[in-house]
């Protein structure tokens, strides 16, 4: 899967969630979830499942914490479908 | 009465078995329509009772009226609860505050109840996953969705409340309860408004354990809307429903001050306990609380038995029919000819938990509004220790223009009760 098919599914995910439409309008890799999209700080931990629900894998909560920005969840991911 | 503040309704919502939508509900009610219908969860449990009164429509209502990541985070308590509470702040003349807007609504507050609460959240999520040691599979959204105050804590963010918010519960008495316990908070001038009601969800786990105590009625799985049948000889048992109804209470001062729709006022209301003592227990109520509690209700809203020109009663179709309506006799000490009209919404509806007081207020405000008392269902064959007042029983619908005074009674497990007195408004002149 490249990146820009994972990115797209992230996106997918994460949009129920995002309050600043406009920021998710112009969604770049730098976008960051609770900061620009104003995503509520809780509502990560469902996020994280839905990654483990639509790329069927597991995410621990270590690597969890290090997702901050769009591009976060995508490098997880990716690294994750590598392994 | 004259010092106190005068409590109105200025907003009504509902979401029940036979209507969704008040609107739908009164025409349902008006006809003597049930709600009652054969319920594929409750035949694969393997209940005696397989038949509830369960909401329709209401998945499509939640997608036009919820943001989507509200609805992940919403059960069925939530949804039912929700829907009737825009439904009630919309009718009151509000629109819904923008997500993003900090403006926070000091003056109205909240006290949704429920009976039991997010049980198929329990049931569903939280035991399976966390049996299965992936507590972490249940995500954000759990807490919320089974924690006793939830339905109050997610209409606080729909309207932006900034009053008192909080969920009452006192088991089948508890719609009841909190739309006393918002009057008393309008009357004591800690608020303007108060949303007030109760709700339950529609789940199988919730009503199996009704079930086993053998107090659903079994006997009518094929028949379902014969199968709730409040003060009836045939009556044997009480048929579970889901649902919520939720009612903007406002002083008057307010309600007149913004030109807003009254649609009854609250005269008054009790709650009380019979302490499980003289033939009360957690199950059955203590006879002389029950009269006490009407007396106390018919005191505080200032009238005189005579008075009452209607009773929308507990009346569950229960061996506790024929003990209710004798309480009300006794309590109102009137002549038997003159015994007010008397029926049961459960008939049609069955018999919602925590929602039925509100759900059941809210029949009685449309039957007010309307001038028309709905019929009792499924009673031909009056219970015959009551056949005394058989007269008072509507089979069908009654016109009754002259309708200016209905009391709602609701008990519950643990031997409370909860009795409230509302009044027709277009009756009654205003007088500052």
């Amino acid at each position: 899967m490249t990146n820009e098919q994972i990115q797209s599914k992230v996106l997918d995910i994460i949009q129920p969630y995002v309050k600043n439409e406009e920021a998710f309008a112009n969604v770049t890799s730098e976008t960051t979830m609770l900061g620009d999209l104003q995503i509520n700080s809780a509502r990560l931990v469902d996020i994280i499942l839905g990654f483990e629900d639509v790329f069927d894998i597991e995410i621990e909560d270590d690597d969890a914490d290090k997702v901050n920005s769009v591009g976060d969840a995508v490098k997880l991911l990716s690294e994750k479908l590598a392994a | 009465m004259s010092d106190k503040i005068r409590v109105v309704v200025t907003g009504m919502g509902v979401v029940a078995p036979n209507g969704v939508g008040t609107r739908q509900f009164a025409e349902a009610l008006f006809a003597g329509k049930s709600g009652i219908r054969q319920q594929e969860s409750m035949r694969m449990a393997k209940l005696g009772c397989q038949v509830a009164g369960t909401p329709q429509g209401t998945d499509a209502l939640c997608e036009q009226t919820f943001a989507a990541d509200e609805l992940l985070a919403m059960n069925a308590n939530h949804r039912f609860a929700c829907l009737a509470a825009v439904e009630a702040w919309q009718d009151a003349g509000f629109t819904l505050p923008e997500r993003d807007s900090d403006e926070v609504d000091w003056d109205t507050g909240a006290i949704m109840g429920t009976g039991i609460g997010g049980m198929d959240t329990i049931a569903e999520k939280v035991v399976p996953l966390t049996n299965a040691g992936r507590a972490k599979r249940l995500g954000s959204t759990v807490v919320e969705q089974v924690m006793a105050s939830g339905t109050s804590a997610r209409a606080a963010g729909l309207f932006a409340l900034g009053n008192k918010v909080s969920s009452n519960s006192s088991a089948c008495s508890t719609g009841t309860e909190a739309i006393i316990d918002g009057v008393q908070r309008i009357r004591s001038g800690q608020a303007l408004r108060m949303l007030c009601g109760g709700s339950e969800g529609d789940s199988h786990y919730m009503w199996s354990g009704f079930d086993a105590m053998r107090v659903l009625a079994r006997h009518h799985n094929d028949n379902p809307e014969l199968a709730s049948r409040p003060m009836s000889e045939t009556a044997a048992g009480f048929i579970p429903a889901a649902g919520a109804g939720m009612l903007m209470l406002e002083s008057l001062d307010s309600a007149m001050s913004r030109g807003a729709t009254i649609h009854g006022e609250v005269l008054g209301g009790h709650i009380n306990c019979g302490g499980h003592r003289d033939g009360g227990s957690m199950t059955a109520p203590n006879p002389v609380s029950v009269r006490r509690c009407i007396q106390a209700a018919i005191n505080d809203a200032g009238i005189s038995a005579h008075e009452i020109d209607a009773i929308n009663g507990h009346l569950t179709a229960t061996i506790a029919d024929p003990r209710e309506v004798n309480a009300w006799a006794q309590a109102l000490d009137l002549p038997t000819e003159r015994f007010p009209h008397i029926t049961s919404t459960k008939s049609m509806i069955g018999h919602g938990l925590g929602a039925a007081g509100a759900m059941e207020s809210i029949a009685s405000l449309l039957m007010l509004k309307h001038g028309r008392i709905h019929p009792s269902i499924n009673c031909e064959d009056v219970h015959s220790d009551i056949a005394a007042y058989a007269h008072a029983i509507p089979h069908q619908c009654v016109e009754k223009p002259d309708l200016r005074t209905i009391a709602k009674s609701s008990f519950g497990f643990g031997d409370v009760n909860a009795v409230v007195v509302f009044r027709a408004w277009h009756n009654l002149p205003y007088q500052s």
